[in-house]
């Protein structure tokens, strides 16, 4: 059996077999769970409204604002990694970027669901786009909000047909190694009418690369703009010019962990160690500790322009943030965040699977953590003494949660039953310019 | 009758035909909620302001509400024949165009659905006739009414007073008592003692120029006090070479008053009364007795005497009697008597309520009563606990309760029967200065309900209605032609020349001994009404209840408060259950603190802990009244410890220590440096163009806010604001556009200082800039609107306010049970849409529509917005800011004007005057 022939049925194997072991099954067991936390929680909350949650006056978003740009920060890294990399003929992507780039797409559409949740009156959140009506209403171009929304989308199509076209010569694989009709019929739906000619082949790699052309600015610009929701404010603790890179090298911070982390159980579940090598995961983790190092630049700066403005109120939240009632998660971000992820710095660290597995787990938690701190802490405070306030979530801020956890794992195993979890034919190029 | 509209004034027959029409359109219509259940009146009513054009403009009847039996005139306003909002009437002498947050909480009151629809006997439904055939049979039983007993709060109707003299003519051995649980015997006390009769004082704080108020919150809690909230506030404004009146305030706990004192000292119960008494001594020229605030008696001793003539010092009405012939005294040295101070007889006989009320438990311990007829109150509830009331009610062989509600009391007796609201009923009531009002009702009853005045009129068997007793009573009285002077008092809302004539008495020596120093290891009880519900009248009222307690801004709730340093000292935080022991009575109560109250001291709200006050009122809070016994009725003493259990305590507002940040600028009068309006600042916006004809505006005076409340819940009332509930409350929801923040400068005085909140209408709004959907937007005329069909809910807006003055609508707030006396111009705001304060924009509207067609522009007074037509010391300016000569215009040309956050740049079309302290350099720290 050649090379390729191996990868090939390795990979498919994983879209086709029919039964899976236990911890498979047991992960779907408890994505199903936590989808039916999913419907429960938005069946409740479109039946009652957004009091269920606790969000109060003064801080009026909490978990769902949290939650989006936590979901959509993750969704950055793939299409990152993957058309950065692709730019930069990076190879070694190659282990990585099919799946990586699944979750972003998975990742942006979970995100999409809160911008939508968290509005009073969810039913007209088409409002925010320009239609043709009759009452000639526009959306107000001023917010931030606005573009927001213009972003997502722009962002998730992009995604999505990148990642799709991708998956062509693969899918066309899945088809050709196909067994029964059904699948055949599904895979070569998919397929496109893949042949593999030489001028699909060619048609594919320029598509690509314009696609990851434009995939990489989108990336900066759809962050930035998610940045623009809170600097656009004036609310003390966001009102800065730094939340732009901060967010995006955030976003990637978090999903160059959350890729470590499934790199990690796809190696160990479906035992690929051999395409999914130790030295890729050192490499992620490298980048992993790069971008640490440049999100912990954006804390300092952070802390650091307050002080230098002089602005009292921005000050006032600053110190909230270090000694105040929510100082606990700003330490815990910093922990998760900034401290351990320091030990990237050792080679033995970064090939020990099972740290790099807790370190990723650790900052995508400290990624969440850090988007409530900012959302909190700068809102619990006002610029009027009086009208400070606190905020705690409810049970149905976390099933919320959860729950979309649970939408974004279901998603993500039915992706690993039915394709190419690995990009099979890049695969190939590595091995054949490897060997 | 149409159920449209009130009959006019004199001849109706034109009308006839087509309200016959227009009563069988509605039926037609099936508008059940809007025509079917509401009538109006049937006797004739007159409105305040002529209006017989169309159908559907708001007619403004001038009538009373009445306030510990002491009229405030107002204005109702009654929409498709549904009363909607109280205003106060420019015309009465106890309003002037003010109210308290009693009136404006009195619409809730008349269409509270829990009030009571039915007679019962012994709890089960019965009905009218039922209870007149017993209450006859056993009337005709006793003889002449002998071993028959009414119990009555104090009343100044004429009307009442008249229809007891039938009672009493038809049954001469039936016996009256009278109490409200806000007794002011010991005031009638204080002039037995000073001038030898009880009399009733009167202020006229427009002729001060000082004011020494011993524990007296004489702008919130005195009968006219809304009419002494208006004149003390204008003379407290600097205008030509008018000095400010300077207040200081002696107080044990703080109120309303407090916030504006010049200087305040909290002192001990007991404390207070060495305190007068080195005051009056320091006046006499004797400095022998030494306490440790000679310093303050000498200095406003040195004060008092510069204002001969023109000075005020006046006790509150929970003070001995001692100090209150104290401050008489006081008012005689310095020629105050006659000048700013003057007195009346009473016109009322609630004299001496304790003891009328002691007499009547001894006669049913004494087995000498055998039918007892309660009207109104609630006395199983209020009345002292060691006189048992409950059980002894339970001794009387008949009772019967006629009261609004099915409450404490009525269990206790064998029949209720409704009362019918005063915006129910005709009526009359005389103000604190003896002017009289006929209550003319706004609207028939709603449930069945009579007033008092018709049930003693079936007890004297005068077959008469509520509209023809009140009418016998003025007929004789009035200017003839009688038809004439009875129209024009219906009209104006008062019935002119009925003022009380004042009385000249002379003071009477007395020696007031000093009170025994205190027993230093008990703490000091202070039992005060509740700010909001006053003494539980207003328990079931969700308006009041939701209302913030001022200081403390607690809701739904009373606790115990102390001062932070007597808190600190006995461990106790706030929430905190502490277990309060007055001599072996033990209550649990949560804790609280408040910044101003005397050390030492615990003041327990009452009106909390009811038993059957509707969903609203039962099981809040704590009842205070456990502890209190007819001896000690407004102070105690008590010993407190902590339990180690918490209650969670709903409060609108976290904190209210400011140092150097708070939003309250305060100027020293006179000014000791000539600072001028805050500077301009640079701009990178153009300016909003205010070519228009009209750029609203409002300019709040800190120096005349005293934290009352009554904006809050006057725009509740005009906004259809909804009431949350206690629940979302804790979780920070109080949907009040306006609210009132309270901030404690910490200092030896404890400065507090209040102040209204509502949307600033910025030029350059935060908020609009943010929404995607352009839900919040500025109008031609300078107004920040919210276009809540258009909000799709995101609340950036509300984030992104720096002022928070945006209510968000989290879940259903609104119901169908506030819709009977909702406004009709405010639209009803749903769940997921933000709203806020819109300057009454439907006022504007009303009143520009109504210009134009009059070919004119609005004038200055033309638009009052909610909060500042109620608002009784007149804080609130509000017109356009292009009219040079308004009265927003001047106060933003004043030097005092002065934007909250300026440093943003927002703008604000609400600006707010500074406070002033009128600094007696004597005491200044």
């Amino acid at each position: 059996m050649s090379a390729e022939n191996a990868i090939a049925s390795r990979v498919a194997t994983i879209a086709q077999t029919t039964r899976w072991r236990r911890p498979g099954r047991m992960a779907t067991m408890i994505a199903a769970v936590l989808v039916a936390f999913f419907v429960i929680a938005v069946t409740k909350l479109l039946i009652e409204g957004p009091g269920i949650w606790g969000i109060d006056r003064p801080v009026e978003w909490g978990f769902a604002i949290a939650n989006y740009v936590w979901w959509i920060g993750m969704g950055m890294a793939g299409t990152f990694i993957s058309a950065a990399l692709l730019l930069l003929r990076q190879e070694w992507r190659a282990s990585i970027n099919r799946f990586a780039e699944a979750m972003t797409v998975f990742a942006v559409s979970v995100s999409g669901f809160f911008p939508i949740l968290h509005l009073g009156r969810p039913w007209f959140f088409y409002w925010v786009a320009p239609y043709p009506n009759k009452m000639a209403l526009w959306p107000q171009w001023r917010s931030a909000l606005t573009w927001d929304f213009f972003a997502i989308s722009a962002y998730l199509i992009v995604s999505i047909l990148y990642w799709y076209l991708g998956m062509l010569p693969d899918l066309a694989t899945l088809r050709d190694a196909a067994r029964t009709r059904r699948s055949q019929i599904f895979y070569g739906l998919l397929a496109l009418g893949w042949r593999g000619a030489h001028s699909q082949w060619q048609a594919h790699t320029t598509t690509a690369r314009l696609l990851a052309g434009i995939a990489v600015p989108l990336v900066f610009s759809v962050h930035t703009m998610v940045a623009l929701d809170f600097s656009q404010g004036i609310v003390a603790g966001w009102h800065s010019s730094l939340f732009g890179p901060f967010f995006v090298g955030g976003a990637l911070f978090s999903g160059f962990a959350m890729t470590l982390v499934l790199a990690i159980v796809l190696r160990r579940a479906f035992e690929l160690e051999r395409l999914i090598t130790d030295g890729d995961l050192d490499r992620l983790a490298k980048l992993l500790l790069a971008v640490c190092l440049f999100v912990t630049y954006c804390y300092a700066v952070d802390v650091f322009m307050p002080f230098y403005g002089g602005d009292r109120h921005e000050i006032d939240t600053t110190l909230a943030r270090f000694a105040g009632p929510y100082a606990w998660i700003y330490w815990l971000t910093l922990i998760c965040n900034v401290a351990i992820p320091q030990l990237l710095w050792s080679p033995r660290i970064r090939r020990n699977r099972i740290a790099l597995f807790f370190i990723g787990l650790g900052v995508v938690i400290g990624m969440w953590l850090e988007r409530f701190m900012l959302i909190v802490t700068s809102l619990y405070r006002s610029y009027l003494p009086a009208a400070e306030g606190r905020y705690w979530p409810t049970l149905w801020d976390w099933l919320l949660l959860l729950g979309s956890v649970g939408v974004f794992v279901a998603i993500f195993l039915l992706f690993v039953r039915l394709l190419p979890v690995l990009s099979v034919f890049e695969l190939r190029k590595r091995q054949e310019h490897g060997a | 009758m149409s159920p449209l509209k009130p009959s006019p004034p004199l001849d109706s027959s034109a009308l006839e035909a087509r309200r016959d029409f227009l009563k069988l359109f509605a039926l037609s219509l099936g508008a059940g909620n809007l025509f079917g259940c509401v009538r109006a009146p049937d006797d004739p009513i007159v409105p305040s302001v002529a209006d017989d054009t169309i159908e559907d403009l708001p007619t403004l009847y001038a009538t009373a509400l009445t306030r510990n039996g002491y009229a405030n005139g107002v204005l109702v306003k009654t929409r498709y024949g549904h009363s909607v909002k109280v205003e106060g009437n420019p015309q009465h002498p106890a309003s002037l165009g003010g109210t308290d947050v009693f009136a404006q909480a009195a619409i809730f009151g008349l269409w509270d659905a829990q009030r009571s629809k039915t007679v019962r006997r012994r709890g089960k439904p019965s009905n009218w006739m039922e209870f007149f055939d017993d209450l006859h049979a056993r009337l005709r039983a006793s003889r002449n009414g002998a071993g028959v007993r009414f119990l009555s709060e104090p009343s100044t109707s004429p009307t009442l007073q008249r229809l007891r003299r039938e009672v009493a003519k038809k049954f001469p051995a039936a016996e009256w008592h009278t109490y409200s649980s806000l007794v002011r015997d010991n005031v009638y006390k204080g002039t037995q003692l000073a001038f030898g009769k009880p009399l009733e004082p009167r202020y006229d704080f427009s002729r001060a120029s000082l004011v020494v108020a011993l524990d007296a919150d004489f702008l919130t809690a005195l009968p006219g006090s809304v009419r002494y909230a208006r004149d003390f506030a204008a003379r407290r404004e600097p205008a030509g070479s008018n000095t400010p009146t300077r207040l200081y305030s002696i107080e044990c706990a703080p109120s309303p008053t407090s916030i504006l004192a010049d200087h305040r000292l909290a002192l001990r119960p007991h404390e207070l009364q060495a305190f007068a008494n080195a005051l009056l001594a320091e006046l006499d020229g004797h400095t022998t007795i030494d306490t440790p605030y000679q310093r303050w008696a000498r200095a406003i001793a040195r004060d008092l005497q510069a204002h001969r003539g023109a000075g005020i010092a006046i006790c509150g009405d929970h003070q001995p009697p001692a100090i209150h012939y104290v401050t008489h005294a006081i008012n005689a040295r310095l020629g105050n008597l006659g000048a700013a101070v003057s007195f009346a007889e009473p016109t009322h006989d609630g004299i001496d309520q304790l003891g009328s009320l002691r007499d009547l438990c001894n006669a049913i311990r004494g087995d000498f009563v055998e039918s007892l007829i309660v009207l109104g109150g609630n006395p199983v509830y209020t009345a002292p606990a060691d006189l048992d009331f409950a059980a002894l009610l339970d001794r009387v062989p008949w009772s019967a309760h006629l009261a609004e509600y099915d409450d404490e009391t009525s269990l206790h007796c064998g029949w209720h029967a409704p009362l019918a609201h005063e915006l129910e009923t005709w009526g009359d009531a005389r103000a604190f200065d003896g002017t009289a009002t006929i209550m003319q009702p706004t609207i028939a009853p709603l449930h069945d309900g009579r007033s008092i005045i018709e049930l003693l009129a079936e007890i004297s068997e005068l077959p008469r209605g509520g509209h023809d007793l009140v009418q016998d009573t003025w007929r004789e009285t009035m200017a003839a032609p009688f038809e004439t002077s009875w129209h024009h008092a219906l009209r104006d809302g008062i019935i002119s020349e009925t003022v009380s004539s004042v009385v000249s008495p002379a003071l009477i020596a007395q020696n007031i001994e000093m009170p025994s120093a205190s027993d230093e290891d008990k703490l000091d009880i202070l039992f005060r009404p509740d700010a909001s519900i006053s003494d539980g009248a207003h328990a079931s009222n969700a308006w009041l209840q939701e209302l913030p307690k001022p200081f403390t801004l607690l809701t739904w709730s009373n606790a115990a408060m102390l001062s932070p340093a007597t808190a600190k000292r006995l461990g106790i935080v706030d929430e905190d259950i502490v277990q309060i022991d007055v001599a072996g009575t033990r209550i649990d109560a949560p804790a609280i603190t408040q910044s101003g109250l005397a050390e030492n001291c615990v003041v327990l709200p009452l009106g909390y802990g009811r038993t059957r006050a509707g969903d609203v009122g039962s099981g809040r809070g704590f009842n205070a009244g456990v502890l209190r016994t007819s001896d000690e009725f407004w102070n105690s003493r008590a010993s407190i410890r902590k339990t180690g259990k918490v209650r969670p305590l709903a409060r609108t507002q976290r904190h209210s220590m400011a140092g150097s940040d708070a939003p309250i600028r305060v100027d020293d009068f006179p000014r000791s440096d000539a600072t001028s309006n805050e500077p301009a600042r640079a701009n990178l916006f153009a300016p909003r163009d205010r070519s228009g004809d009209y750029a609203w505006g409002m300019a709040i005076n800190l120096n005349a806010c005293m934290g009352c409340n009554v904006c809050t819940i006057a725009c509740q009332s005009e906004n259809n604001i909804p009431t949350v509930g206690a629940d979302q409350i804790r979780r920070g929801r109080a949907m009040h556009w306006m609210r009132v923040d309270h901030y404690v400068e910490e200092s030896a005085q404890a400065r507090l200082h209040s102040q209204p909140v509502p949307c600033m209408h910025c030029e350059q709004a935060p908020c609009e800039v943010v929404c995607p959907v352009g839900a919040t937007v500025h109008d031609s005329q300078g107004l920040n609107v919210q276009v809540y069909n258009r909000c799709i809910g995101t609340r950036f807006c509300a984030n992104n306010c720096p002022y928070k003055v945006r209510r968000f609508n989290f879940l259903q707030f609104t119901n169908e049970s506030t819709r009977d006396f909702a406004n009709p111009d405010v639209t009803i705001r749903n769940r997921g849409v933000m709203e806020k304060c819109t300057y009454c924009v439907q006022r504007i509207e009303t009143a520009r529509i109504e210009t134009d067609k009059q070919g004119r522009t609005l004038r200055d007074g033309d638009v009052l917005t909610a909060c500042q037509a109620a608002c009784p010391t007149s804080a609130i300016a509000f017109g356009n800011l292009n009219d040079p000569d308004s009265a927003v215009s001047k106060a933003k040309r004043d030097p005092r004007n002065y934007a909250l956050l300026a440093e943003l740049n927002t703008n604000p079309r609400t600006t707010y005057l500074a406070k002033l302290r009128i600094v007696n350099r004597e005491l200044d720290e």
